[in-house]
């Protein structure tokens, strides 16, 4: 195409003079009788990044479907580069990229094959084939993989792999929709970095998010909830104003948990977190700090205030987080301590063919720990996780639960652990009530003691406005609850959490966290795999995976220290994260050079 | 060219060979399309060839000789003489009784003490008694009507001896054998178009609901015409190759002549998947859900096939409003355009009235389904 054509094509598609990127102005949506979107207005500028963030059912998605013109809004409008989306659905299409919340490519197509697809729906001349997927491959850093199939790349290749075939047009405005779920923290940030660099280019990319400590990096934020838009603006400007209400407690003499229960139950104190040995927490407005003082010197912390990060405004803007104690442990029987050790595996070694998942795993877990297993995707957690609970037979080495060994008396041990994995633990075709007596019925239970469970789940669960539902058309929080209580049927010793909070909004997730923090209080054991580093900061230890291996092994605190050094004031575990995996990479890379040479 | 005129128009032939594409890696990479495509037209053209059999031979059957006459004894060795029977001779029926109710008999033939006399003096009485196993309706009507012709046979081939001045010899055209076999195998290709063009094309749309990629699909420039006429052409590739494959097992393998021409089977195979795929898209416009399409594709598209085409069962034999729902079942107009292709040759005289009927209610299934699928994810 010469660049004749190519001003005429711009011509053609900047008709009315917009300063926007995307304009959306009074907009509902209703589906049926449900308003997903409220009176909203927004604005999205050309060049910046933009966060989405809300609860989840916020109507986020939403928002984004009606960006990329996919749906029409029921009343206002919506324009892209000056395009109505009703009107001009078509051309919004040609010049925005979208990527959906799922990943919306073919798993049984290779890399490429899915780049040169959308390379050709997406209009893109022949001749430039060539020199626009040499320059996405670069970009997105996926030339080594090319040839593989996309269902067998990685989370994060994937969604690396997502953003490259909206990105194939050189869209004007970038449409992510939750890009980082499921992504571990090294290919989150890559991610990032990726994006951010599209933005120097003057494109306008929306990033819609769970995640609130993306959200504190983005230029501009929409803040959702229930359909509106709660903020608009900078995130900075957002937390400035709760300046001088964010404090920490440090070093608690008590158990960090049950401080953080206790502050929590403050009047005063509208949000609160655990972060590694300290108790983070945030005051309400207009609150007096006598309170949180009095409890500072009670349980001997020292108490000092810290600067307010997006993340304490988003709760408060959203009324404040739940509250400390948690209805659910607060009914649950005790677990008695039988032994020290509750979960323990030794060389724990799974081969597929000469793929090695898990090499040599060694670690034990002490009764009523919370012991938390980060790694990047495919690092091995899930595999270890499977034979941890018996679901898959390890090629070499021990695991024992409560002292029951996993390969001799597989089902004893078996009935002495739960396992919610957000994903799968719920049938969409059952009532709620048909679940809970699922899980009862697999456990064993019959007549009178199994309707006496179920009765007792539904009343400490708080379940019985929902029994009729399917699982898939309950509130987010109200699921959870489900799979968690279908998991503790049976009462067990140990809990087993899959990614339990993939993809939830961080007021829900506190809410979980509350319910988890006064179980191991009631001596539950929990092991929990999670990519969210803010929910690695509640575990007592952490198991960093790497290459099918353990390549580190410590107390949140612990792990920070190891890039204390590095001057940042505050180190995160996202730090300490990414740095381990790096010290491991050079360490291959050297050995790797010494072997050429 | 701008590309403001290229998202204009409704469709591009470049987006639509890229999504042809697509579709076909797709298809080759998949094992269940190449099991249902390829393996089941062998496995069905061997189980309706060899294993299922309407045909009538060796059936084990009794005959009780009550009496000594010379027509009797003749009688009796005509039974033991056809290959249709396999006879187990007997004196008194109570011998037999307890064989056909422990089902090692389908029916025994009782030729009476008196046969002879009965014969001879033409009482108007019957002359032979006949049970069946009536458990077994098929086979129960196939021991009776076999039994009667051998006795009309036996019959008139005395009275021919005896100077009777006519007899009749049926001819059977087209099939001279009468082996069910090469009625069946044409038949079974019908039901391999069936699984492919509504059952195939609508689980592999749903999947695309279901996996999310026709969101992705649809906030690209293609439009919905193009996505589905991606859809549709690389399984009329595969209908038509499965088409090919069975015809030349059955000619090659299973010997059924195939007297019409190639080009006309084709012509009917073409005319055939546009009802099939029609239906297909249809399902898939109605259910998101493969396992829903898959169940709708079997109830509405195989079943229907398999019953209600004149493959199996006759359907000038079926009660009237089953004969009635009939003509809306494409398999029906493809069946017996097939069996004429393959056991007569290109009667292009009954072929086309087939294939406009079966064009029409493609069209019909089309327009259907376009009304259906939604053109945006708002529906």
């Amino acid at each position: 195409m010469s660049s004749q054509c190519s001003s005429a094509t711009d011509a053609a598609q900047s008709p009315p003079l917009s300063p926007w990127a995307v304009e959306i102005v009074d907009v509902c949506k209703r589906f049926g009788r449900t308003e997903a979107i409220r009176n909203v207005s927004a604005r999205v500028l050309p060049g910046k990044l933009t966060g989405l963030v809300g609860p989840d059912g916020a109507g986020k998605t939403t928002l984004m479907r009606l960006m990329a013109a996919l749906i029409a809004p029921s009343a206002g409008s919506v324009s892209v580069a000056g395009f109505d989306s009703v009107r001009d659905g078509e051309r919004i299409h040609a010049l925005a990229g979208y990527m959906p919340q799922r990943f919306g490519l073919y798993e049984d197509l290779s890399a490429m094959e899915n780049l040169r697809l959308y390379a050709h729906l997406q209009g893109l001349q022949p001749n430039l084939h060539r020199q626009t997927f040499e320059r996405l491959l670069a970009f997105t850093r996926l030339e080594p993989f090319t040839q593989r199939l996309a269902g067998r790349l990685s989370g994060g290749m994937k969604q690396k792999l997502g953003l490259a075939c909206a990105m194939m047009g050189r869209p004007r405005v970038l449409l992510l929709d939750e890009p980082s779920v499921g992504v571990d923290p090294v290919s989150r940030h890559e991610l990032w970095e990726m994006v951010r660099a599209l933005t120097g280019e003057g494109m306008a990319v929306v990033w819609s998010t769970s995640y609130l400590d993306e959200a504190e990096r983005c230029d501009q934020v929409l803040l959702m909830n229930e359909g509106r838009i709660e903020y608009e603006g900078p995130p900075g400007e957002l937390a400035s104003a709760l300046e001088h209400r964010s404090f920490r407690l440090r070093n608690p003499q008590q158990d960090r948990r049950l401080v953080l229960s206790r502050a929590l139950d403050l009047k005063s104190v509208c949000d609160g977190v655990i972060q590694g040995n300290s108790v983070r927490v945030v005051l309400r407005k207009d609150a007096g700090d006598e309170e949180i003082h009095g409890l500072a010197r009670e349980v001997e912390a020292q108490l000092a205030p810290v600067a307010p990060r997006f993340e304490d405004a988003f709760v408060d803007l959203l009324g404040g987080g739940p509250s400390g104690t948690s209805v659910i442990a607060a009914r649950m029987t005790p677990v008695r301590a039988e032994g020290k050790v509750a979960v323990e595996c030794r060389d724990l070694t799974r081969r597929f063919g000469n793929f090695v998942a898990t090499d040599r795993i060694s670690f034990q877990v002490r009764q009523g720990e919370i012991f938390g297993l980060l790694g990047p995707n495919g690092a091995g957690k899930s595999t270890t996780f499977k034979m941890l609970c018996g679901l898959l037979k390890p090629s070499s080495g021990q695991a024992h639960v409560m002292g029951l060994d996993l390969g001799t008396a597989t089902s004893q041990a078996k009935s002495k652990l739960g396992y919610m994995a957000q994903k799968f633990s719920l049938y969409g075709l059952l009532s709620a009530r048909q679940n809970l007596e699922f899980s009862a019925g697999i456990y064993g239970f019959t007549g009178a003691a199994k309707r006496e469970r179920i009765g007792e789940m539904i009343e400490i669960f708080q379940l019985r406005k929902y029994l009729g539902a399917s699982p898939n058309d309950l509130p987010l929080g109200f699921k959870q609850r489900l799979a968690l209580a279908c998991a503790l049927m049976h009462r067990p010793p140990v809990l087993f959490l899959d990614e339990p909070t993939s993809g939830v909004d961080p007021i829900t997730r506190r809410e979980f966290w509350t319910h988890i923090n006064g179980l191991v209080r009631k001596g539950v054991t929990v092991l929990v795999t999670t990519h969210f580093m803010d929910e690695a900061e509640y575990c007592d230890r952490v198991a960093l995976m790497y290459q099918a291996k353990v390549i580190a092994l410590d107390t949140p605190d612990g792990l920070k220290r190891t890039v204390a050094g590095d001057g940042a004031a505050e180190p995160t575990m996202e730090a300490a994260f990414i740095r381990l995996i790096q010290t491991v990479d050079a360490k291959n890379a050297e050995l790797h050079a010494r072997q050429a040479a | 060219m701008s590309v403001g005129q290229a998202f204009d128009r409704q469709f591009d032939p470049r987006r639509l060979g890229a999504l042809v594409r697509k579709e076909s890696l797709q298809v080759i990479r998949d094992p269940s399309t190449i099991l249902i495509a390829f393996v089941l037209p062998v496995v069905m053209l061997f189980l309706f060839a060899y294993a299922v059999s309407l045909d009538i031979r060796s059936v084990r059957i009794g005959v009780v000789l009550e009496s000594d006459g010379a027509a009797a004894q003749s009688l009796a060795a005509a039974f033991s003489g056809t290959r249709y029977f396999s006879v187990a001779p007997a004196r008194d029926r109570r011998e037999l009784a307890e064989e056909l109710v422990g089902g090692r008999l389908r029916g025994y033939v009782v030729i009476p003490q008196d046969f002879d006399s009965r014969l001879a003096f033409r009482t108007g009485e019957p002359l032979i008694q006949i049970i069946t196993d009536g458990a077994q309706p098929n086979t129960a009507s196939f021991v009776a009507a076999y039994a009667q012709g051998v006795f009309g046979a036996w019959q008139s081939a005395r009275t021919h001896s005896a100077a009777g001045p006519f007899s009749f010899e049926p001819r059977f055209w087209f099939n001279p054998e009468i082996e069910s076999r090469r009625f069946l195998v044409p038949g079974a290709i019908a039901i391999v178009m069936t699984m492919i063009g509504t059952l195939l094309t609508s689980m592999v749309l749903a999947r695309e609901w279901e996996r999310g990629t026709m969101e992705a699909l649809m906030s690209t420039p293609a439009s919905v015409v193009e996505i589905l006429v991606g859809k549709l052409l690389p399984y009329f590739a595969l209908g038509l190759s499965a088409t090919i494959l069975a015809a030349l097992l059955s000619t090659t393998v299973f010997g059924v002549p195939l007297r019409g021409s190639w080009l006309a089977l084709l012509l009917l195979s073409s005319m055939f998947l546009v009802p099939a795929l029609g239906q297909g898209l249809l399902i898939s416009a109605l259910a998101r859900n493969q396992f829903i399409a898959a169940e709708m594709a079997l109830l509405s598209g195989f079943l229907p096939a398999l019953l209600l085409s004149g493959f199996l069962f006759e359907i000038d034999s079926m009660p009237l409003p089953i004969r009635a729902l009939t003509y809306v079942v494409p398999a029906r107009y493809f069946v017996s355009s097939l069996q004429t292709v393959f056991l007569a040759g290109d009667a292009w005289s009954g072929m086309i009235p087939d294939m406009l009927a079966m064009l029409l209610i493609g069209i019909v299934f089309f327009a259907l389904a376009r009304a259906k699928t939604p053109k945006s994810l708002d529906a």
